[in-house]
């Protein structure tokens, strides 16, 4: 799905362009002429200084696909997330929170500290720094939108991994990036659980003909996550 | 129909064509490319060429193709356990659970899944896709007590978590083997969690039904089974890339939650090992 807007946006744009001499062509000529289609689709593939970011407003971070530093920043950037919502969620248990639920959240809470913190030392200087988080839609003292929260964070983080492992070139990298997002995927299950028995791998994320879970590029998960971060986050070279 | 609009058909039932074509996103600029390599006559021919090297088997590099012939196998084997587990005569007891009715809809669910698995695999495999054995020995030669006979329910769930868990230890070993693949590494990645929520879900169904396990893996053998301790060797690891992880940073982060936090793969040889006692090859 990666690039698709770009290359959905330039496949638009070339057809306006020739929009009046393939009304008289045929498909054939088209495929074989069309030149200038060519320059036009080798420009908007080039597009590399394609921004996004998330309308944050506190300083600034770029995650820079261009290599692997920016794919492993872009984890970094997720597991700094989740790390710092279930250390809240911990901090300020919700009402009633049974004793197995508290020590499974406490579980959860120093697997993302771990993630978080391997990341950020595997990239050294490479780090992007540290995010603002914005949790104010989450009602940490409501067992309900926690488990709705820590549910939509671990279906995010799996379909983030599941997405941007194509974009690693390292197998080393890509081995790592395994090892964690099983374990997302764990949490995930186990958070469905709570919610609704039965419900830990159900069509909302595994597809119903192949049994595949549905991955997301960054452009989707970024526009999903930075709802929960002030800071910017400039997306280039996707 | 100009070939933007076939695209954008395709788009509409596969909304990865493009990522089909070439995993990078010189995708578009090779498939108008063709128009300059060859005569005009020979384009609807090499559009062909072009979607079955896409879609097709014929073209999967040779390791490519060993990896999901392994990958089948397994899935082969996973179907063929949750098969007999939901057979009204010599499946699984589901008597003995203390929630019967959903845990037998949960084995149905993963039973779906792995069936799934098996079948999307032989598509993209093609006409020598593995075939499954003819039987397995549920016993893995005897290592366990026959997880389908009456009251054995226990012995069901164990054997199930070792062969989940193996399942994603397996894919995350043959991911790097995959690298640069695109489409196909996406689709490994895709099962891969599934199998992990499975994995998860059998463990959270086995501490509901009393057993002391969570649903992520705590050290190495945690399943309580001496005999599945090659499915889970090397799990207890807690150094990263050279980084111990226990205590990172000086957080608390204790070497059980330190081995929890990651999961380790399995070489081809370690699984072919651990599933040869089923009678798997």
């Amino acid at each position: 799905m990666k690039n698709l807007h770009d290359e959905k946006e330039v496949l638009q744009e070339e057809r306006s362009i020739l929009t009046a001499p393939l009304q008289r062509r045929s498909f054939l000529q088209f495929a074989g002429a069309g030149a200038a289609g060519i320059a036009l689709i080798a420009a908007g593939c080039k597009k590399d200084k394609n921004i996004i970011d998330n309308g944050g407003s506190m300083g600034g971070v770029t995650l820079d696909f261009k290599d692997d530093v920016g794919v492993l920043n872009y984890a970094y950037a997720l597991e700094q997330l989740e790390a710092a919502f279930y250390v809240q969620v911990a901090a300020t248990p919700y009402a009633n929170i049974s004793a197995p639920e508290l020590a499974y959240f406490k579980d959860i809470q120093f697997h993302e500290i771990a993630h978080r913190e391997f990341l950020k030392n595997a990239l050294g200087a490479s780090a992007i720094a540290g995010l603002e988080v914005d949790f104010s839609k989450i009602n940490f003292a409501d067992r309900t939108s926690v488990l709705g929260t820590a549910k939509a964070f671990e279906d995010l983080g799996v379909s983030a991994y599941n997405g941007a492992g194509k974009l690693l070139k390292s197998t080393t990298y890509l081995t790592l990036a395994g090892k964690i997002v099983s374990v997302e995927a764990r949490h995930a299950a186990y958070i469905r659980e709570l919610i609704s028995p039965n419900s830990f791998s159900n069509l909302e994320v595994v597809d119903a003909v192949n049994g595949l879970e549905t991955s997301r590029d960054p452009k989707a998960v970024l526009a999903i996550a930075g709802g929960f971060v002030k800071t910017k986050i400039n997306v280039i070279n996707l | 129909m100009n070939i933007v609009d076939i695209l954008e058909e395709i788009e509409k039932v596969d909304g990865e064509v493009y990522e089909r074509f070439s995993p990078r996103r010189t995708a578009m600029k090779e498939f108008f490319n063709v128009g300059k390599k060859i005569s005009l006559a020979a384009v609807p021919l090499a559009l062909g060429s072009m979607f079955n090297k896409a879609y097709g088997q014929s073209t999967l590099p040779a390791n490519v193709k060993a990896v999901l012939q392994f990958a089948l196998t397994l899935e082969h084997f996973e179907a063929a356990f949750y098969t007999q587990a939901l057979k009204t005569t010599g499946g699984a007891d589901f008597s003995g659970s203390k929630q019967a009715t959903l845990d037998k809809a949960a084995i149905g669910i993963i039973s779906a899944h792995e069936t799934s698995h098996v079948n999307f695999l032989k598509g993209v495999i093609g006409a020598d896709a593995v075939t499954a054995k003819p039987s397995y020995d549920w016993t893995a030669s005897g290592a366990f007590p026959n997880p389908f006979a009456v009251g054995n329910y226990g012995i069901f769930l164990a054997v199930a978590q070792a062969l989940e868990d193996t399942g994603v230890r397996a894919y995350k070993g043959q991911a790097p083997a995959l690298v640069g693949q695109g489409g196909v590494l996406e689709a490994a990645l895709n099962i891969h969690s599934v199998e992990a929520r499975h994995a998860a879900k059998i463990r959270y169904m086995r501490a509901q039904n009393g057993v002391s396990i969570k649903p992520w893996i705590t050290g190495g053998n945690d399943s309580g089974v001496p005999n599945a301790a090659a499915v889970y060797a090397g799990e207890e690891n807690v150094i990263q890339a050279g980084l111990t992880i226990t205590g990172i940073n000086g957080t608390a982060v204790t070497a059980n939650a330190a081995s929890e936090s990651f999961d380790e793969p399995l070489t081809t040889q370690q699984v072919l090992d651990i599933v040869k006692l089923f009678g798997v090859s």
